[in-house]
């Protein structure tokens, strides 16, 4: 059900993993099945230098993360916030459409750590964003 | 294709060569239809008589006649809820079930609520998965018609107390129908004995053909028939019958009663390993179901903390081994499993969920393999969690 580009990412992970000391962190919960994905970054002059991430989810949320990371290196912020999740997907060589939504979350999460960035937070506040929460909501 | 390690004989198991033997004339050569006079016909409704008989065997009913065959055991189950329903529904018009049961059960009994006014209990269960006799006998009332409890659960191998229920039933003359889908073959059934009215096995899942399944129905069960057309089935099922399959089924319902005491300690010991080397060696992971003799000898379920099942799934997938996972994310609906759900656990621990089934050709050597690739496949993605902190 996966294109081979999916499985390779899902297998081989780019940029995966927790960062040391990142400038900033974005974190988003999939609402529908209650996934998280969670990116780290180093900014500096407005262009992002590095960026990791770490996923609790599906194949598609995994190979997702990965990708998003290879396409917002290096690239300014402004850049950044254009990646859509078509985009991801795209790029992915499609994914199956019960896994769209998992390539919003990858992008999501970006727009989350730009936004925490841009309000000069550092995103590893406590609980400070809400869709972490809507990750939780059925407890 | 390289070794596979197949662990998902809930899911369905390989047909047995034998069994694909005893098809094989009737995929060929054999093709009369059973309901024609003639030899080719006779020939064809002599196979039929036959395989009935050992579908009969192998849940000890007192008469072939009792066994109606189906096109599946959600087939089965479909007949049999919808069956009494339809037959009773001038005497009552509640039903009891529980949260537990198969999509089959369930979302049958959800069709006659929303559409014919039934009321329909669900029995929640205690966290190992047990439905509570005292819930059963509070819930029966007046109008109730029908109880209906799996044997034993496909996700988690929670094996209920069927002879109790069919006892409590039997007192309030209610009829009593189990889904024995997952049971057969791995449980001695004998519905004389358990004093079932209604009972469901399916073929795909006993080393048989898929698209074939039966319901035993006891002698004297009012039950209305789901499908008009012929007097296949004395008449309670029309259709031509499905003769390569009927054949294959009866040949596997010989086999798995044939093979029952070999396979149950077989499977029992290799089940027995696979959760206590589990729970061993990987830390934060919770056993689903009970353990020992209450539960399935195929069966041993988890949820492992911070991860995501199809994750696992896939994993594993790679390493050329095939399981299950009631994870949100494997499941199309993106809800996690309504039986790890019943059970109590969160949706984030249900989402971590893997189930190993077992069947009759698995080895020891198999099963140290899974055993070996397991842990660094649940390492590797506590370490991509965010979630997790190692
Ligand atoms: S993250 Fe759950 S389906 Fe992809």
């Amino acid at each position: 059900m996966y294109s081979d580009k999916v499985m390779d990412h899902f297998q081989n992970p780019r940029n995966v993993g927790k960062m040391e000391d990142p400038d900033v962190v974005g974190e988003v919960g999939n609402p529908t099945c209650g996934d998280i994905i969670r990116v780290y970054l180093k900014i500096k002059d407005d262009i992002i230098e590095d960026i990791t991430f770490s996923t609790f989810g599906c194949g598609a949320a995994v190979a997702t993360s990965s990708m998003v990371t290879e396409l917002v290196k290096g690239k300014t912020l402004d850049e950044a916030l254009e990646v859509s999740n078509e985009q991801i997907a795209e790029e992915l060589d499609g994914l199956p459409p019960a896994k769209m939504h998992c390539s919003n979350l990858a992008a999501d999460a970006i727009k989350n750590a730009i936004k925490n960035f841009k309000e000069g937070k550092t995103g590893l506040e406590e609980n400070d964003n809400a869709e972490a929460e809507t990750a939780h909501d059925h407890h | 294709m390289s070794k596979r390690y197949y662990f998902d004989h809930a899911a369905t198991t390989p047909l047995d060569p034998e069994v694909f033997q005893a098809m094989e004339p009737f995929l060929k050569d054999k093709f009369g239809n059973p309901s024609s006079i003639y030899q080719e016909g006779q020939e064809a409704e002599r196979a039929i008589t036959e395989a009935r008989e050992r579908v009969q065997e192998l849940i000890n009913a007192a008469d072939s006649r009792e066994i109606i065959f189906t096109g599946s055991g959600t087939e089965a189950d479909n007949l049999a809820i919808k069956g009494i329903a339809m037959a009773l529904k001038e005497e009552g018009n509640h039903i009891i079930t529980s949260e537990t049961e198969h999509h089959a059960v369930l979302h049958t009994c959800e069709f006659l609520e929303k559409h014919y006014d039934f009321e329909v209990s669900y029995l929640s269960v205690d966290s190992e998965g047990f439905i509570d006799l005292a819930d059963l006998r509070e819930e029966i009332k007046d109008d109730t018609i029908l109880i209906t409890i799996m044997t034993a659960n496909n996700e988690i191998g929670t094996i209920q107390p069927i002879e109790e229920i069919a006892e409590i039933a039997a007192e309030n003359n209610v009829y009593f129908h189990t889904d024995a889908v997952q049971a057969a073959g791995q449980l001695d059934i004998d519905v004389q004995k358990s004093k079932v009215d209604l009972l469901s096995i399916s073929a795909h899942k006993i080393n048989g053909p898929k698209g074939i399944g039966a319901l035993y129905v006891k002698k004297g069960t009012k039950l209305l028939p789901q499908m008009q057309g012929g007097a296949q089935e004395r008449k309670r099922r029309a259709s031509t019958e499905n003769v390569p399959g009927i054949v294959g089924f009866g040949k596997a319902a010989q086999l798995a009663k044939k093979r029952l005491p070999e396979k149950q300690s077989k499977m029992i010991k290799l089940r027995d390993k696979i959760i206590n080397r589990v729970l061993e060696e990987i830390d934060e992971v919770r056993l689903n179901g009970p353990r020992q003799e209450h539960r399935l000898p195929n069966n041993a379920s988890f949820c492992f903390r911070y991860i995501e099942g199809e994750s696992i799934l896939l994993n594993l997938d790679m390493l050329g081994i095939a399981a299950s996972s009631g994870s949100a994310c494997t499941s199309g609906s993106l809800d996690p499993s309504h039986v790890m759900l019943a059970l109590g656990l969160s949706h984030e621990v249900a989402h971590g969920s893997l189930r190993i089934s077992l069947g009759y050709r698995t080895t020891e050597e198999e099963v140290d393999y899974l055993l070996e690739k397991l842990p660094p496949v649940i390492q590797k993605l506590r370490d991509m969690s965010p979630l997790y902190e190692g």
